[in-house]
């Protein structure tokens, strides 16, 4: 096992260095010069703008300007806005809304979507299963924002149950609505892999034999059946925590939530690169260690892969 | 009263309570007229028309047939385990004088593991592969009422994996599916039936999945176990040799149907029906010898195979030769830099003459796969050569490879796994004509149609799909496919293993005769030793990658040289038994 977590560690070094060069690359790739678009039509005389390119190090090659790209993200210096605010307060003031949004829609998609899966794949065939397999794929269908809009209509409006909109420093009730909408998609996912994993191993050899051993069938279900049947949703899990951090503009959008869907939304608008730069370097770290976790888990669950 | 385990759940279902010794003369199982239909898309099933059954306390009775005889389903049916869609439509099930059709949930729960055990049948997929083995065996000591501390249980899951002949068993327990071989596996399984001191233990196909001496191991095992304790079994198999061996009474079962009953010596001495006639004459024991077609080609068979082979082998030129075969592979270990080199096969060097059999006989993990795909150039030897017809395979350029594919051809084990299901027959015979490049799309036709007639198959059967087809009708096109491009030799990879008895002795027969009749060179791969007899005219026994013995068929049967030989022979069941009046 130690050695297992040993090796996934080490992976993680190659896949955040490639992914940082990657982005950087791309951004350094853009078309436009920032220092030229800062003295707009006029244009900057030569001395400011030589001063301003060597202390951004514009001068140097590619290679280098990476390294001191890398160097700031590990002394948290990662430079400022064009309003002057350094980015890191940016990150800090963004980053706990959105990630209190991801881990409560994580828990109710989760929670839910395995809950509904179980529940489908033990009785398939049956209505309740053609039901939620209806319905699971009509959420699929809807897009987000009609979603959101029916909720804060409904929910929001007519009954009054919720608050409307979440605004600046949401408490946990106002960011209920918003994390249901944003978990509606994956739920549906999750609850259709929990299905056909469930329903595929109801009928595998061992959960017969572990039947024949005279186990009540609620120990047959949770020890056999379900254990066996989160492994597939577990890799799904860990893929959607990253995309539910990043991938939440349409929702903070909708119940006007200051994260970092819209805090990334704005800046590429902007055009200002050093946030985007930033923000996405740590979406990309926020990735890599939810596939870690989901790795490690993958080892709790399944003894075959620790060895592997 | 020491072997049962006493019900304390305060349930009040009228249990009868066991008596020290039971009465012999009770049943313990009795199954009447016992109806099973399965529900379709196009409709009902009935798998089971009418058993009758009986089991007396400590008797064991074995169930007989071929799959899809419903002898597996009359088992599950027992202990409320029919798959899928599966009913009891009518008859009667009673236990120990209790009713069993129709039982609550909970009383069938409380029935099974505490009185009716089950081991399965495939050791490998039987056994959850995230718990460790102690836990599983746990889980049935609890399920059933087993009274004591975590410590007593895990003392006591030691005991019964010891029990089941598994050595170091208290460090076992810990340790997870994977890490256990299918012998091992079959032993915890083996442990978890009798976890609970049942009455009765239903045995379906429990050893089919395993190497023979490793089958003859387990089974001795089981017999010693359950004698010992008293319990009676309910063995289901498709092996007559192996039901004749190990139970007293014998149940034939054929199209749903119990077609014949009776105590076992008398039903092999005997048999009174139609199709137990024909299992009991098409059992593959040791009294049967080289199926005849093969002596058709006018050489006396005799001559030929009293000498050794490297004398025979003047006679008939050889036509593949491999010398000092070898081949290795690295496994990755579980650590850096533990990766370990694996011996797969380790010089060996067999012959096989031109429109002979030779048979490479060995157990799972002995090489004999390995090195028939060095023969089929599939696998490049680490050293050693494979000559065919007197060039070196390894060294040919693309395009002799290329063309030599047409000269040796495999079949293989598993019919529904060799033949894409989205390809008709006629495409999966035609593809090898098409790939290279036989005739025109009307001579191809001709073709397909003469190999369907070559195996015995309607020639109508090429507008059909593999799924509409019987195993036994597969292998016949896997067969017809790999006879396509008129080659002279033949891999045949456990080519009839996965067959049942009846099937196999056809597709034997037909094996025989198109070696008669157009003069190919079988290389035939298997770890059945009775099927070799009736085939084989040279036999090379393989162990851990060696070839251990190496001589003509009738003297490896009836003269055999190795210890390891020897082993394997005692261990085909119903060696020991007379079949056939």
């Amino acid at each position: 096992m130690l050695w297992y977590i040993g090796r996934r560690m080490l992976q993680v070094i190659p896949v955040f260095l490639g992914a940082t060069l990657l982005l950087y690359a791309m951004v350094f790739l853009r078309p436009g010069d920032p220092v030229a678009a800062l003295g707009g039509d006029r244009g900057l005389p030569p001395a400011a703008e030589a001063a301003i390119r060597e202390a951004y190090h514009l001068n140097e090659p590619f290679i280098v300007q990476y390294l001191y790209y890398l160097k700031g993200i590990f002394t948290f210096d990662m430079g400022v806005t064009f309003t002057g605010r350094p980015v890191v307060d940016v990150i800090t003031q963004a980053l706990p809304v959105t990630f209190q949004l991801a881990m409560m829609a994580i828990i109710f998609e989760t929670v839910f979507g395995i809950g509904f899966g179980l529940f489908a794949g033990l009785r398939k065939g049956k209505f309740f299963d053609s039901a939620v397999l209806v319905w699971s794929l009509l959420l699929i269908a809807l897009p987000t924002f009609v979603i959101g809009f029916v909720l804060q209509i409904v929910v929001g409006v007519q009954l009054g149950w919720l608050p409307v909109t979440a605004g600046r420093d949401p408490d946990f009730v106002s960011l209920l609505m918003p994390a249901i909408v944003l978990a509606t998609v994956s739920f549906a996912y999750i609850l259709r892999l929990t299905r056909t994993s469930v329903v595929e191993n109801v009928t595998a050899d061992f959960v017969r034999t572990a039947r024949a051993k005279g186990l009540p069938r609620d120990k047959v279900v949770s020890r056999h059946v379900l254990r066996n049947s989160l492994i597939p949703v577990v890799t799904f899990v860990g893929a959607d925590l990253g995309n539910l951090m990043a991938g939440s503009i349409v929702t903070e959008g909708i119940f006007n939530i200051n994260g970092v869907g819209g805090t990334l939304y704005n800046a590429i608008i902007r055009g200002e690169n050093v946030t985007v730069v930033s923000l996405t370097t740590v979406l990309v770290v926020i990735y890599i260690v939810a596939n870690l976790l989901v790795d490690l888990l993958y080892a709790v669950l399944d003894p075959r892969i620790r060895y592997a | 009263m020491t072997t049962t385990i006493t019900i304390t759940d305060g349930a009040t279902e009228d249990v009868p309570v066991v008596e020290p010794r039971p009465d012999a003369n009770v049943p313990l199982l009795e199954v009447k007229d016992l109806q099973i239909s399965f529900t379709t898309a196009t409709g009902t099933i009935d798998a089971v028309r009418g058993v009758d059954l009986t089991v007396y306390p400590g008797q064991s009775v074995a169930i007989v047939g071929e799959s899809g005889s419903g002898k597996s389903t009359t088992a599950h049916a027992i202990i409320d385990l029919l798959p899928g869609t599966g009913r009891v439509t009518g008859g009667s099930i009673t236990f120990g004088g209790r009713e069993l059709v129709g039982l609550k949930r909970k009383q069938t729960e409380d029935l099974r593991g505490r009185e009716i055990g089950l081991v399965p049948q495939d050791p490998m997929s039987n056994l959850n592969p995230v718990w460790r083995i102690g836990t599983q065996i746990d889980e049935a000591l609890v399920a059933n009422g087993f009274q004591g501390s975590r410590a007593e249980r895990t003392a006591r899951v030691a005991e019964l994996l010891g029990e089941a002949g598994l050595p170091d068993a208290a460090r076992r327990a810990r340790q997870y599916p994977h890490e256990f071989s299918g012998g091992m596996r079959q032993r915890a399984l083996i442990a978890i039936g009798l976890a609970s001191r049942p009455k009765l233990l239903i045995a379906d196909e429990p050893t089919s999945a395993l190497d023979v001496t490793v089958q003859k191991r387990i089974l001795d095992h089981l017999d010693d176990l359950t004698a010992e304790l008293g319990i009676a079994v309910l063995f289901i198999t498709h092996d007559l040799g192996l039901a004749a061996e190990r139970a007293e009474h014998l149940v034939v079962m054929y199209k749903g149907k119990v077609v014949e009953s009776g105590p076992a010596a008398q039903i092999l001495k005997d048999p009174q029906h139609e199709y137990t006639k024909r299992l009991v004459a098409s059992a593959p024991s040791l009294a049967s010898r080289r199926i005849q077609s093969a002596h058709e080609r006018g050489q006396e068979a005799d001559e030929l195979l009293a000498d050794h082979p490297d004398a025979s082998a003047t006679a008939a030129p050889e036509v593949v030769v491999a010398k000092d075969l070898t081949k290795v592979f690295h496994i990755r270990g579980s650590r850096p830099g533990a990766s370990t080199d694996f011996t797969a096969v380790d010089s060996v060097d067999f012959a096989l003459p031109k429109g002979r059999t030779l048979a490479l006989v060995g157990e799972s993990g002995s090489g004999k796969s390995t090195a028939a795909n060095m023969v089929l150039g599939l696998l490049e030897p680490t050293a050693g050569t494979v000559m065919f017809d007197g060039r070196d395979v390894a060294k040919m350029s693309p395009k002799e490879q290329f063309a030599l594919r047409r000269r040796v051809q495999p079949v293989f084990q598993n019919p529904y796994g060799s033949l894409d299901p989205q390809f008709s027959v006629f495409r999966s015979i035609e593809e090898p004509l098409v790939l290279h490049r036989v005739g025109d799309r009307k001579s191809r036709e001709a073709r397909v149609r003469e190999l369907l007639d070559m195996v015995s198959l309607p020639q109508a059967t090429m507008r059909r799909f593999p799924n509409e087809l019987s195993g036994g009708q597969r292998q016949r096109i896997a067969i017809a496919r790999a006879l396509a491009l008129k080659p002279e030799v033949l891999v045949l990879d456990e080519a009839v293993s996965a067959l049942d008895v009846l099937v196999q002795a056809q597709i034997l027969t037909l094996l025989n005769d198109l070696q008669a009749e157009l003069g190919l060179s079988y290389l035939f791969i298997t770890h059945d030793l009775a099927v070799v007899r009736q085939i084989a005219d040279l036999v090379a026994v393989m162990k851990d990658g060696s070839i251990v013995e190496h001589a003509s068929t009738d003297e490896v049967f009836d003269n055999p040289q190795q210890e390891y030989t020897r082993d394997l022979l005692a261990a085909i069941p119903g060696a020991s038994l007379e079949i056939g009046g």
